[in-house]
């Protein structure tokens, strides 16, 4: 190629990683409404597709062409296949270590170019070096991270906060390490031992740092730790000069800040003591908290015709789903027993409270993968005025985001977590599988309250004997 | 060091924060499942830069850390937009007929195609 068709071939090239970066930002704003979002998807896909082709001419088969074809061909095989035959219920530890594998690629991106600028012989430009750098130790913490949260998840390894002494002190360590390591590869003293330094602090430290997350708190980790990957992607486009790169990288990273300050403000809890405060620390303090319901306060236990009664009797029911019905896997089930009760002209509505599950949004996929229209999933602040005038609220598996002592018991742990008001609907019916006390280790006073009664057992199988009930109504 | 050609890319990333805070903070909180899986395919883009770092004459990291770097990167990017796909297809603004509802929907084959209209 003479050097003005190469010169014309990068500047189509470059074009296209534009038009990437604009199907990306299209397709996100097409995720505003349910009705346009799979089109945005699409969208994105093709912008994917067209970066991908542009970087193939840019590649022009070189010699080692055959690296790239192995490990894309089968890089997309496993990631295809996995991604197809995952249950909908395990998509939270499904995302968590796609997001890490993007984490860890971000970083060997970066070790590969910092290497290749032959640091140990010769001055990195400086902007180089610090972006290969950051990128690295973020990407490392994103990739480590990940990979607890998907244990956790995945129930593989403990899903409770994992505490222990010093470990404040021990992050902190770990972090100033990873610095001095930057500021060695920026003076050049002995840049090579120290990029590598930094690479092994930041992966103990995603390790570490996401160990005392509990699985409550799943929510913020998971977008946070989706945001490091898309600032790790954006500092590897400022290490390899690509415009895509930063463009993509900076979308993302801001989506899962926002994400991440959306799931902290919804707990009432910022970022930082959701990170450093584990609930470890929260939780010697509980037994305050716990102190409403009185030692010898008895909760009512009902049975399933009772309840199926009462919601084939109601005129509105609101179901109120939490992790337990993620467990349990009882969202077909669920729907099941709203229509049969819609049958009978019972108004069902879900109330969705924004940290339920372990994913922002985790409830609205189970049950939307259940056929439930989602517009008959409505938000907090939508449904709470609603309460009062709501024959039966079935909490399904959910605890702490129903807890009245959000509101009013100071002492509580929760105090200032915005709740759904479950309590004042005229009869609370909850399925739990024991009086076990929910994540936070604290006890709840919906469960003694007058007009609540307890169903006791795995939710799906509550929630099937229900459906038999309602039906058997009919006989 | 060049600061000019820094300085572009620096405001490219600033843009782009923006027009990511703006177009996000739109998205309605029942899609942030899907919108977290699609933000994390997009993120996938550092396949782009794995492709450029192994497709060289000399692959620095070797062949065989270069091919785990693309592999990685590739899994996120299809294994991100099919997980994406599959939940987006399973938004609905009512509820189907019946015979499409039902024990059928327990399968886990996914519905690529337009099975309906809203």
């Amino acid at each position: 190629m003479d050097a003005t068709a190469e010169s014309v071939t990068q500047l189509l090239i470059d074009l296209a990683y534009i038009v990437t970066g604009v199907c990306f930002i299209v397709g996100l704003r097409l995720m505003n409404s349910p009705l346009t979002a799979r089109r945005g998807n699409t969208v994105s896909i093709a912008g994917m597709a067209i970066a991908l082709i542009a970087t193939g001419f840019k590649l022009d088969f070189a010699a080692s062409w055959w690296i790239g074809a192995i490990g894309l061909g089968a890089g997309a095989a496993v990631g295809i296949y996995f991604a197809r035959a995952v249950k909908m219920t395990a998509m939270p530890q499904m995302v968590a270590i796609f997001n890490g594998c993007g984490g860890g690629a971000a970083a060997m991106v970066a070790s590969a170019e910092y290497l290749r600028l032959d640091p140990a012989h010769s001055a990195v430009p400086l902007d180089l070096a610090i972006a290969s750098v950051l990128t690295a130790i973020i990407g490392m913490i994103s990739f480590s991270g990940s990979i607890v949260a998907f244990l956790k998840l995945q129930e593989v390894m403990t899903g409770r906060p994992i505490v222990y002494p010093a470990q404040q002190v021990v992050n902190g360590l770990l972090l100033a390490i990873a610095i001095a390591g930057l500021v060695c590869v920026v003076v050049g003293y002995m840049p090579v031992a120290a990029f590598f330094t930094s690479l092994v602090a930041a992966s103990l430290l995603g390790v570490l740092f996401v160990l005392p997350i509990g699985g409550a708190d799943m929510p913020v980790i998971i977008s946070l730790l989706n945001s490091f990957t898309g600032l790790a992607a954006a500092l590897t486009g400022f290490a390899l000069s690509n415009d895509v790169l930063i463009i993509a990288g900076a979308l993302v990273g801001a989506s899962g800040t926002l994400l991440t300050l959306m799931m902290g403000k919804a707990m009432n809890r910022s970022v930082a003591n959701v990170l450093f405060g584990a609930f470890g620390a929260v939780k010697s303090s509980g037994s305050g908290g716990a102190s409403t319901v009185a030692a010898d306060a008895t909760v009512r236990e009902s049975s399933v015709d009772d309840v199926a009664n009462m919601l084939a009797n109601a005129h509105q029911v609101v179901v109120v789903p939490g992790y337990g019905m993620a467990v349990a896997q009882a969202q077909h089930s669920v729907r099941e027993l709203a229509d049969e009760l819609e049958k009978r002209g019972v108004e069902v509505k879900y109330a969705i409270h924004p940290v339920a599950g372990r994913m922002p949004g985790h409830m609205n996929v189970l049950l939307a993968e259940a056929n439930v229209p989602y517009p008959a999933l409505i938000d907090m602040e939508d449904i709470n005025p609603e309460f009062p005038q709501t024959s039966v609220a079935l909490v399904i598996g959910a605890n702490d985001v129903t807890n009245p002592d959000a509101r009013t018991n100071q002492s509580s742990p929760i105090y200032g977590m915005p709740i759904l008001d479950v309590d004042k609907a005229e009869h609370v019916v909850v399925l739990k599988r024991s009086m076990k006390p929910g994540f936070a280790g604290i006890d709840n006073p919906l469960y003694a309250l007058d007009n609540t009664s307890m169903l006791f057992g795995d939710a799906k199988a509550s929630v099937d004997k229900l459906v038999g009930a309602v039906k058997a109504l009919d006989q | 060091m060049n600061y000019a050609h820094l300085l572009s890319e620096l405001t490219v990333f600033v843009l782009a924060v923006f027009v990511g805070v703006e177009v996000i903070s739109k998205v309605p909180p029942t899609l942030h499942t899907p919108l977290m899986s699609a933000t994390n395919a997009i993120h996938g883009i550092v396949l782009v830069g794995a492709l450029l770092i192994a497709v060289v004459a000399e692959p620095r990291l070797g062949p065989a850390l270069s091919i785990l770097a693309v592999f990685l990167a590739s899994l996120n990017v299809f294994g991100g937009y099919v997980v994406t796909q599959r939940m987006l297809a399973m938004f609905r603004p009512r509820p189907q007929s019946a015979n499409r509802s039902g024990p059928a929907r327990d399968d886990l084959t996914i519905r690529l195609t337009d099975d309906w209209k809203p």
